[in-house]
């Protein structure tokens, strides 16, 4: 039986109220949106990479407590990793919360406080909205974003 | 008078709400050790006893297609086909039989209208009006007729409280002025239009209109004639039917006048290759095989909400949404989006620090089963400049016990958040 302690841990909410790097890069050479149709979540997702380094990252948008925390979360995982680091926390972090014969103990640090999502399969979308956008901002062509 | 009509004189003067809830099997469960509480009818609503049963019987007893006097079962397919088409008739008080299309849902009734009605009479710069409380169904068809003939989409604004502006309507119509598509009842808002004026005020410039009915006709009286609209909408779905069938009520002039929607059989009078003469309406809208079952529950379903009585329906379901709403506002920080004086039994909210998803998810581990999105109203959302709301809507089983845990479920997903 899902629990709704275990997705709402201490942790999620803290993030929810005070999303970290939640504001747009200045000078960001990489940026995606995302959007959950479902619930009517949006998301931009800001990156600067530097040697195939994340230098910096940061989000804008609105969002539940689960997908913002995801994002804030995400964030903090994925600054001064490698591309390819990154990309390895998405698939791992999306296996946690999706793949049931996936074991419950991870390495995946603070980001397994949202391995409860597992158990809300109607919340996996919320948590994974901002991986999603910045795999695309990772695949994405170089493109500036214009600072009005 | 029909049948429908009669019964609805015999039945009793208040029915026993609390007994009716007995009729539907699915509300008896309990959900996350809670018992279920449903407060998402308009979405779908849940169906009585006596509907599942209608369909059981047609597939255990007379599966058949419906082509009259080939043998027994198609005959008898055939009579509960058309019966139930004569129960939509009296249902909605249309004046003639043809007068009524069994489509798949609202959804496909306003697509039907759109797409025979633009090709009919769209050209170049003509002009559609929808208001900005439309479901995305009564939008996007639109916006496709307009795209394919040049055509242009005007929008009624709607006021704070979510009613119809109905002066800025007024000012809409020009020479050019085609069609009024607008609904009945708002599914984001609960907001009841004044559709008869509507009618009346399209038609003093000769302009038919399409009423959007999928909130309305389980939750008050609809009498095609009285509103005198050229078009009506609704899915059996949200009135207490299966899913997969809906209605399309229009006017024999128009009926008659429209090109024939889908190609293929049963909506022919003779084919060759040479030239191909469609049936009348409603076959003429009919093409393919019906789903029989879904128009037989629909009969049902529409005989069992007639002997509840619709005007007793209504009273019932305004005093739970008076309730409910007086209740939900004494929660601090809780904004009720919606606040007509004519509503149907719809409250839509927003709470003050939790997102309508995470009130959703924490509402259903209380075994309370509400909406939380955009309701397919999106310009409503940027309306009121929120993302989402969470939405409650009533039918003729919910009681104040329902309203009860539904304000307790938001109260404890408050005091979650507040930490
Ligand atoms: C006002 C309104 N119009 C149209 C629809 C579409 O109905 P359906 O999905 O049954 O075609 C709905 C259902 O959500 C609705 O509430």
């Amino acid at each position: 039986m899902s629990d709704l302690r275990d997705l709402y841990q201490e942790v999620i909410f803290d993030h929810y109220k005070h999303p970290r790097n939640f504001h747009r890069i200045e000078g960001a050479d990489r940026v995606a949106e995302g959007y959950n149709p479902l619930c009517g979540d949006t998301i931009k997702v800001f990156l600067k990479v530097e040697n195939g380094i994340v230098a910096d990252v940061g989000f804008e948008g609105c969002g539940c407590a689960i997908s913002t925390a995801s994002a804030s979360l995400m964030t903090e995982a994925v600054k001064g990793r490698t591309v390819a680091e990154a990309e390895r926390l998405f698939g791992e972090f999306h296996a946690m919360i999706t793949d049931p014969k996936e074991p419950a103990h991870h390495d995946l640090g603070k980001l397994e406080v949202l391995c409860g999502v597992k158990e809300f399969p109607t919340r996996v979308k919320c948590a994974t909205l901002a991986w999603h956008t910045l795999h695309n901002a990772l695949e994405g062509k170089a493109e500036p974003v214009s600072t009005e | 008078m029909s049948a429908v009509r009669e019964k609805i004189l015999e039945r009793p003067e208040t029915p026993d709400f609390a007994c009716l809830r007995a009729d539907f099997p699915i509300l008896n469960q309990q959900v996350h050790g809670k018992p279920l509480v449903y407060l998402d009818n308009a979405a779908t609503t849940q169906k009585p006893a006596e509907v599942i049963e209608a369909e059981r019987r047609y597939y255990l007893e007379y599966n058949s297609n419906t082509h009259r006097g080939v043998h027994t079962l198609a005959d008898r397919a055939t009579e509960a086909y058309e019966g139930a088409r004569e129960k939509v008739r009296g249902f909605i008080n249309a004046a003639h039989i043809n007068e009524i299309v069994f489509v798949r849902g609202t959804t496909e009734a306003i697509n039907l209208v759109a797409h025979c009605f633009g090709r009919a009479f769209l050209r170049e710069g003509d002009e559609i009006i929808v208001s900005e409380m439309e479901h995305h169904s009564n939008i996007v068809p639109w916006q496709l007729a307009c795209e394919q003939h040049g055509a242009v989409l005007k929008v009624v604004p709607i006021d704070d409280a979510g009613e119809f502006e109905f002066e800025n309507y007024d000012r809409l119509f020009t020479p050019r002025t085609r069609l009024v598509a607008v609904t009945h009842v708002s599914n984001a808002l609960g907001t009841i239009t004044p559709a008869r004026r509507i009618v009346e005020r399209a038609h003093a410039a000769g302009v038919p209109v399409l009423l959007d009915g999928a909130q309305a006709v389980a939750h008050g009286r609809v009498d095609v004639q009285y509103l005198d609209c050229d078009f009506y909408a609704f899915s059996g779905h949200k009135i207490y039917a299966p899913t997969g069938i809906g209605v399309l009520y229009g006017k024999s002039e128009w009926l008659e006048r429209l090109p024939p929607y889908q190609g293929g059989g049963q909506m022919i009078r003779t084919v060759s290759f040479e030239k191909t003469e469609y049936a009348p309406s409603p076959q003429k809208y009919e093409a393919g095989t019906a789903h029989i079952a879904g128009a037989i529950g629909l009969g049902v379903a529409l005989d069992y909400v007639s002997r509840t009585g619709l005007d007793a329906i209504a009273s019932h379901e305004a005093g739970l949404l008076d309730y409910a709403t007086q209740r939900a506002r004494e929660i601090g920080g809780l904004r009720v989006i919606g606040t007509a004086k004519e509503k149907a039994g719809i409250l839509s909210f927003v709470l003050d620090g939790v997102h309508p998803h995470d009130i959703a998810t924490i509402l259903d581990h209380h075994g309370v089963a509400v909406r939380a999105g955009h309701h397919c109203a999106m310009p409503v959302m940027q309306r009121y400049e929120v993302p989402a709301t969470a939405r409650a809507s009533f039918a003729l089983y919910n009681n104040r016990a329902d309203a009860d845990a539904l304000v307790e479920a938001i109260r404890a997903a408050k005091e979650m958040f507040k930490r």
